[in-house]
């Protein structure tokens, strides 16, 4: 009998999420310890996958294949792609990191109020971490919406439930703006069935399966008006539009990212919003070949105002926290940029681009995060001098930001260069309007650190201690990697190509 | 195994042991760092005479590490190359570089960051080593962006004081505005040739068509001024100053700040295709070589001075590099050259900084040459060297340029020769103006100055700079010895002389006798007031504050940038956003009670939409 590797994958951060649930009250060290236990087996297990998967092979590796719903031919169809593999472990990598960071979360009574609430919390994560793990390996479109929405709900209480004096308000927000977006893409899902089952469809009978419509799609249409499909991508983009999040749907996520913990904000932005860009890759480009290429122009066109605006945004910030926030709004225009540019490079740039932007931003947003528990304030204007009293703090932000910044020979640096450099074929303009990044990531990244850690030590600073084991536990992980994939990415890039041509193959085709 | 890789290699694992090694490396670390600095010379040394060994059309040396980004037809190497132009600057940077660590030791003893500052300048030899050697343009983007972030940090090194960590931003964010150039040079590339590979590139250039090299001539031009501080990119060198002074001589003066000549003159055959950015090129050059000289005229700061004096000259070699193969051996001439005298004229400053408390207001120094009489000797040699009396370096290596600028040929010959000439007149004015403000006439020193000769540590580097300054420019040009060298990479033209080649030294020699007699009836014959005169023209009064350069980036960039954050910064959260928090709040009930409503409210659905999805499940599981 073979191991059902996907399946366990994703069970068990669940299983431990139960386990933490059900340990004792009083015994909140021990529920995270478990916690990061299970996380950290999770990893353990995702490292396997990689090690096995083999970048000459099918696409699809590991295909776990069972009838789940007969009547709509809904079925549990789980397998794993280069891209898939490089985001599971982006994944599964940040979870224990997180928990680490945010050992404290949920233990001050302002926080939640409950004896159990470390648990709550650190089970909450988890379950976070298993749908997303699902959302990546999911080749059924039902199975795929179920836990795309579900996701939803942890992130709910976990913003709503732990941070900051507005986070209820936030959380409403992040609620409602992602429920909306996945209402219609609910409507799009039961279109997209209705498609499939009706009589002289290409297939026999309706079907969620990815595989099987992606093929019949590339193949020559599945046998509707492309009216009809372009209305399907669109419900399908709008919601992963809100989720990634592509201008201008992108206001809830500077309130939550500013509200939660940082942990829960850096498991949004790093994560759980992958999936939204993911999802492009994935279900629109495969499903809907000819409507991508329709649209493409526009969606390119927000990215690229949502790259320069992010970035604007930014620079205006007096808040540290909504700072990194609107920096990652830029960041997700390139990875949209990259994905509907169509090109080898530019999409692998976009994958990459996904990991990387999810490594610099949880190692910025921590340390940030970090100096922010220890003055109170996320108020840029209440530092200044930091590197004085608090030398490694410092430098560890400093070489996130430069990360951020996409400095040569950091990560980003890659995946932006590659989406630059994919697109500029097509669309000259858009890359060429791209490269003002250069110039306002540098503005907002160094400006931030001037503000706060260089200069005289402010009133009030001179108490900061340096970072702890602890964080340096979470921290150096992070800038190991952020170092090692600038200077030698051909491992991801070897995953992600074989992966992104098909998608490029695929998506050619007419309707 | 080539021993290439070693370069960089050495000075990068200097770095890291510092930065890495923490408190623990104090003591002993700024030793690693000259070690390593050292090292890398000796390893480039080695390469150097191993290209000699061999027969010109086989000297340039090949090493691919490893594949650094492969996607698809995109297929880059991370690949070093030292052929007969990446070896002078290898030569120059590890040289001069481990001059200047030597001088550092003692510069910077007291100073408690001394671990920090070793590093970074590991970090930025082992940058600028990269950037010359690489063999394509991704590789020279690492090491031009590496060089960058080492300015960044050395600038910025005194980071309590406000003045350094603000021109730290300001010179990286002004190169980022030339590192456009360079990304849109490489997508340029990659759409037309497949490739960032030199050799790639340049073969493929004459047929891509006269507009495909103009616009990527232009990119890269847009570079070269960012990184060598050519106008109209040029606001940050001045600022840069307040990095320690051993920076301001490696990285402002003698290496870095070159960077876009190199970037001009590797890429001839783009230039070379493309008439247009040729003439921008020249035209860069011109405006430059007199924006800066007319600054440095009016400067009181000495360091600003030579630093208005280093965009000077780079001026002239950016305009020698744009006038094709004629120019291109004397602009790395000059480059040399200057790389030995203007980082000795600097490490001379620093030790005038050093004997006078940090000061560096020429009006408060005069007549130190008896109190410090190497650094005044080593100092004038170098004085000598850049204003082109011969047979000092400047001359052999300024004067070329002029001759050739002259050899345009037609009106454009006649403007270039003339600007080249006064730009020659200006240079000795200021330069003598600051030789005699510090070193002649009467002490004009602050009450608590008692100044005196530096440590050998310093005085060494700066005796061994002056015999650069005596003897490159010669042993460089005399006989067309580099012009040989080069010939192999950069090509050869031997135009015919318009004017006679003793016509054009006598004039530069008229003129700069003019420009040296100029200042030395105003400083000497007058007495230096202690303050800067007011009553002066308006020339004078824009040199002081450098042309209006500031004033023009603020009022063209900054403010109208401010007031477009600020409107958008009010707009997102006004516009998109007021909407969606208005149907949150008209679902959750009206204005005052609306927080708990909502809340109340969403949690509630929230949990019903929970129980929903488990009910489905079962259900599914059971049927």
């Amino acid at each position: 009998m073979t191991i059902p590797g996907l399946t366990v994958l994703w069970v068990l951060p669940v299983l431990g999420a139960v386990v933490v649930a059900l340990l004792p009250a009083d015994r909140p060290r021990m529920a995270r310890s478990v916690a990061v236990g299970f996380a950290t087996g999770t990893l353990a297990v995702s490292v396997a996958l990689a090690v096995a998967f083999d970048t000459g092979g099918d696409r699809y590796q590991f295909v776990e294949d069972h009838s789940w719903i007969a009547a709509f031919g809904a079925r549990y169809t789980l397998g794993l792609d280069g891209l898939g593999l490089v985001l599971v472990l982006l994944t599964t990598v940040l979870t224990p990191l997180l928990l680490i960071a945010g050992w404290h979360d949920g233990s001050r009574v302002a926080d939640h109020g409950s004896r159990r609430s470390p648990h709550t919390y650190t089970a909450l994560i988890l379950v976070v971490e298993s749908m997303v793990i699902v959302s990546f390996l999911s080749l059924d479109v039902l199975l795929f919406y179920i836990f795309f929405e579900a996701m939803l709900i942890p992130m709910y209480f976990l913003i709503g439930g732990f941070g900051g004096v507005e986070r209820t308000r936030a959380a409403v927000k992040f609620l409602l703006y992602n429920l909306f977006g996945g209402l219609v893409m609910l409507a799009a899902v039961i279109g997209l069935y209705v498609v499939t089952a009706r009589a002289g469809s290409p297939f026999d009978g309706g079907t969620f399966d990815l595989r099987t419509i992606a093929d019949a799609a590339a193949a020559g249409g599945l046998g509707v008006d492309s009216a009809v499909l372009n209305a399907l991508f669109l419900g399908f983009m709008f919601a992963f539009a809100i989720k990634a999040p592509l201008w201008p749907f992108h206001t809830w996520l500077p309130d939550a990212a500013v509200q939660s913990t940082p942990a829960t904000a850096v498991l949004m932005m790093s994560v759980v919003d992958k999936v939204g860009t993911f999802a492009m890759l994935r279900f629109c480009l495969e499903l809907f070949p000819g409507s991508s290429q329709t649209f493409a122009p526009w969606i390119i066109t927000l990215a690229v105002i949502g790259i320069v605006y992010g970035a604007i945004l930014a620079i205006g910030q007096t808040d540290m926290m909504r700072l990194i926030a609107y920096t990652s709004i830029s960041h997700f225009g390139f990875i949209i940029l990259g994905i509907f540019a169509m090109t080898g490079q530019s999409q692998a740039g976009a994958t990459l681009y996904m990991v990387n932007h999810g490594i610099s931003t949880a190692a910025l947003f921590l340390i940030a995060g970090f100096l922010v528990s220890r003055r109170g304030s996320r108020a840029i204007a209440d530092y200044g001098g930091v590197q004085k009293v608090a030398p490694v703090l410092a430098g560890t932000f400093l070489i996130s930001g430069l990360a951020t910044l996409s400095l040569p020979g950091l990560a980003p640096f890659i995946s932006e260069f590659l989406v630059l450099i994919g697109t500029f074929g097509r669309y000259g303009v858009a890359a060429i309007v791209a490269t003002g990044a250069l110039v306002l990531s540098a503005i907002y990244i160094l400006w931030l650190y001037q503000r706060v850690m260089t200069g005289p030590v402010r009133v009030g600073n001179d108490k900061i201690s340096d970072l702890v084991p602890r964080e340096l536990v979470v921290v150096v992980p992070l800038l190991a990697l952020l170092i090692v994939f600038g200077v030698y990415p051909k491992p991801a890039l070897d995953v992600i190509t074989p992966a992104v041509q098909s998608t490029i193959v695929d998506s050619s085709g007419g309707q | 195994m080539s021993i290439l890789w070693l370069l960089p290699a050495l000075p990068a694992f200097g770095a890291a042991v510092l930065l890495l090694g923490g408190r623990r490396c104090n003591s002993w670390g700024h030793l690693v760092a000259t070690a390593a600095a050292v090292a890398s010379f000796v390893v480039a040394a080695l390469v150097f005479v191993s290209m000699l060994g061999r027969d010109e059309s086989s000297r340039a040396l090949g090493q691919s590490l490893f594949r650094w980004v492969p996607v698809d037809q995109l297929q880059v190497d991370f690949g070093l190359r030292a052929d007969q132009l990446s070896i002078c600057f290898v030569l120059l940077i590890t040289g001069v570089g481990s001059l200047i660590h030597v001088y550092s030791i003692g510069y910077m003893s007291h100073d408690p960051g001394r671990r920090r500052f070793f590093a970074y300048l590991n970090l930025f030899l082992a940058a600028m080593l990269l950037l010359v050697l690489a063999d394509n343009f991704l590789g020279l983007y690492l090491g031009w962006e590496g060089v960058g972030l080492a300015s960044y940090l050395l600038i910025g090194f005194w980071q309590h004081k406000p003045s350094a960590a603000s021109a730290a931003r300001k010179a990286f964010v002004v190169n980022r505005v030339g590192d456009i150039g360079l990304a849109i040079a490489l997508m340029i590339m990659f759409v037309n040739f497949g490739s960032v590979q030199y050799d790639v590139v340049f073969a493929g250039i004459g047929a891509a068509g006269e507009s495909v090299a103009t616009a990527m001539a232009l990119m890269l031009l847009l570079a070269a001024c960012g990184k060598s501080a050519q106008v109209p990119l040029q606001s940050w060198l001045g600022d840069a100053m307040e990095g320690p002074t051993p920076v301001s001589a490696l990285i402002h003066a003698a290496t870095m700040v070159t960077a876009g000549v190199y970037l001009i003159v590797r890429s001839g055959p783009v230039f070379e295709a493309s008439p247009v950015a040729r003439a921008a090129t020249v035209t860069v050059g011109a405006i430059t070589l007199l924006f800066g000289a007319v600054i440095g005229c009016a400067k009181d700061d000495i360091k600003k001075a030579l630093a208005a004096s280093t965009m000077s000259q780079i001026g002239y070699m950016v305009l020698a590099a744009g006038l094709g193969p004629s120019g291109y051996p004397f602009a790395i001439a000059l480059l040399l050259s200057h790389g030995f005298f203007k980082a000795g004229l600097f490490l001379g400053a620093g030790s005038v900084m050093h004997a006078m408390n940090d000061e560096t207001d020429m009006r408060r120094f005069g007549g130190l040459r008896a109190a410090m009489p190497i650094t005044f000797a080593t100092f004038g040699l170098g004085f000598l060297a850049i204003i082109g009396v011969p047979p000092f370096s400047g001359f052999f290596a300024k004067d070329p340029i002029i001759e050739v600028a002259f050899a345009a040929g037609g009106a454009e010959g006649v403007v270039l020769g003339c600007v080249t000439l006064l730009g020659a007149g200006l240079t000795a004015f200021y330069m003598t103006r600051v030789m005699l403000m510090t070193f002649f006439g009467p002490k004009r020193w602050a009450a608590q100055a008692h100044p005196h000769e530096a440590p050998p540590t310093m005085t060494a580097p700066m005796i061994v700079l002056a015999i650069g300054s005596v003897a490159v420019g010669a042993f460089l040009t005399v006989g067309g010895r580099l012009e040989t060298w080069l010939e192999p990479v950069v090509g050869s033209a031997h135009e015919e002389h318009t004017i006679p080649a003793w016509v054009v030294t006598v004039a530069v020699l008229v003129v700069v006798l003019a420009g040296a007699s100029v200042a030395y009836r105003k400083y000497i014959a007058h007495e230096v007031p202690e303050t800067p005169p007011e009553n002066v023209s308006g020339l004078t009064r824009a040199a002081r504050v450098d042309l209006y350069g500031d004033a023009v980036n603020e009022a063209v960039f900054m403010r109208p940038g401010q007031k477009l954050t600020r409107t958008l910064v009010l707009a997102d959260t006004a516009g998109i956003d007021a909407v969606v928090d208005g149907v949150g709040r008209s679902i959750g009930g009206v204005s005052t009670r609306s927080r708990r409503l909502q809340t109340g409210f969403v949690r509630s659905y929230a949990l019903a939409m929970f129980a929903g999805a488990v009910l489905v499940v079962l259900m599914v599981v059971v049927l």
